[in-house]
């Protein structure tokens, strides 16, 4: 069973996107601000990190560099999904090292566990 | 500082794209070219005036006297274009802040709604989704009824719609809509009011409103478990209304800028990413408006007491 890690502050999404991911058979660790999502990426090395932009305490942004400079973490893919869609968000979140950008008012709950499902083969 | 103030003003091109506009429509060049033609204008007729009039002198003080007005008027016009482009880019900035806060409940009724008709749930889990639905519902409602009551204010056409009302009355309907959110948190709240208040001749929609921002702000920007506290009583020719809270309080050098628009402290943004720092502004305008005062006290980590008085006649 595959592990994702789930850093969003909306427990509303978490329940949603969880309970989807949850009954496709993935273990879904949930993360309600950057400090703690970053603290779990460490201790649970998920396959996969769902993570937000917008976040409590420390803000997406910095929990993606926190991810991709330490060595234990930076191979673990990282999706974003925000609802941020400025180009140079987007373009900082790819040069920091995410694997896709999703913003999420633009996709279906069945669209964004597809990429997750295609992020996970790769 | 004040060089690189300077330098910020002459550099034309920048200040033009700070407002995303073309160059024959931005201000600061528009000025330069003005003092460029008048320049010139200057030169011509003091060419002329010089073959014309015996005492150069008299020229010189009559020119100079004229650039001098042709100046002055020329900043008045580039002045009042700045405003007019600042107000217009504060407008896109309004928009554009507030349809990113639409997007998140947005989002979530959406995804509610694709999971309560797609999957197979129990009970339990269509209790829940339905839940989010209301709640996401409601936040999208409580938005648009802050946008437009700072729109009505921005345009000046904010008016009230006074009757007779019972401000304790008022207090208690907007506790009970709190009830879920108190609930969830494990939060106590305490109400004391004054017995025998008299009825105040006010809007019930719009003190509700500020009823409503002040107590989501007590509630939001909690710290574990905390009091509430609300007090109404007489004060003199006023009522006078106190919420308290043991939340995350105010930073000191935020606190200045607390009722401006848009404006969200520090420490609020690590505790809580929904608000839009548009509520103490609309509290600030509505009791204005009903020639009350409001002010506040807060101690970081602590917590913060808001008041406001409104004239009983």
């Amino acid at each position: 069973m595959k592990n994702i890690l789930f850093i969003e502050d909306e427990s509303a999404l978490q329940r949603t996107i969880g309970d989807i991911l949850k009954s496709k058979d993935y273990r879904v660790i949930k993360a309600l601000d950057g400090e703690s999502g970053l603290r779990s990426a460490k201790e649970e090395r998920p396959d996969l990190i769902l993570l937000d932009l917008i976040l409590p305490r420390m803000d997406g942004f910095k929990v993606l560099k926190g991810l991709k400079t330490n060595e234990e973490t930076k191979n673990i893919p990282v999706i974003i999904l925000t609802n941020l869609e400025e180009t140079e968000d987007i373009q900082k979140a790819l040069e920091l090292g995410a694997t896709t950008y999703l913003v999420k008012s633009s996709y279906t709950l069945e669209e964004v566990v597809k990429k997750i499902e295609k992020a996970l083969e790769e | 500082m004040i060089r690189k103030k300077i330098y910020d003003q002459l550099n034309i091109r920048a200040q033009c794209r700070k407002y995303g506009l073309p160059l024959w429509q931005c201000p600061q060049f528009l000025f330069v070219l003005m003092g460029i033609v008048i320049m010139i204008i200057i030169i011509v007729s003091f060419l002329i005036a010089s073959r014309q009039i015996e005492d150069p002198q008299l020229v010189v003080l009559i020119v100079l006297f004229l650039s001098a007005v042709l100046i002055v008027i020329d900043y008045i016009i580039m002045h009042s274009f700045e405003k007019l482009a600042e107000v217009a880019r504060a407008k896109m900035e309004f928009i554009s802040v507030i349809t990113h806060h639409l997007r998140s409940p947005i989002t979530n009724i959406k995804y509610s709604l694709e999971a309560l008709t797609s999957e197979e749930l129990t009970e339990k889990d269509q209790e829940e989704y339905f839940r989010i639905l209301r709640e996401n519902t409601e936040r999208t409602g409580d938005l648009i009824n802050n946008i437009l009551t700072v729109s009505r204010i921005s345009l000046g056409t904010f008016k009230l719609r006074k009757e007779m009302i019972s401000m304790a009355n008022l207090v208690e309907e907007t506790i009970l809509g709190f009830k879920p959110l108190l609930g969830a948190s494990n939060m106590t709240l305490e109400f004391e009011k004054e017995k025998g208040l008299p009825k105040i001749f006010s809007d019930p929609f719009c003190l509700k409103e500020v009823f409503r921002n002040l107590l989501d702000n007590a509630i939001r920007y909690q710290k574990n478990k905390g009091d509430i506290k609300l007090a109404l009583r007489r004060q003199g020719k006023n009522i006078y209304f106190e919420i308290s809270d043991s939340g995350v309080g105010i930073p000191e050098e935020d606190q200045k800028y607390i009722f401006q628009k848009f404006f969200r402290a520090k420490n609020a943004l690590r505790y809580q990413t929904i608000g839009t720092g548009l509520g103490l502004y609309i509290v600030k305008e509505i009791i204005t408006k009903m020639k009350g005062k409001v002010n506040f006290k807060s101690k970081e980590n602590k917590g913060t007491t808001f008041w406001f008085t409104l004239p009983i006649k």
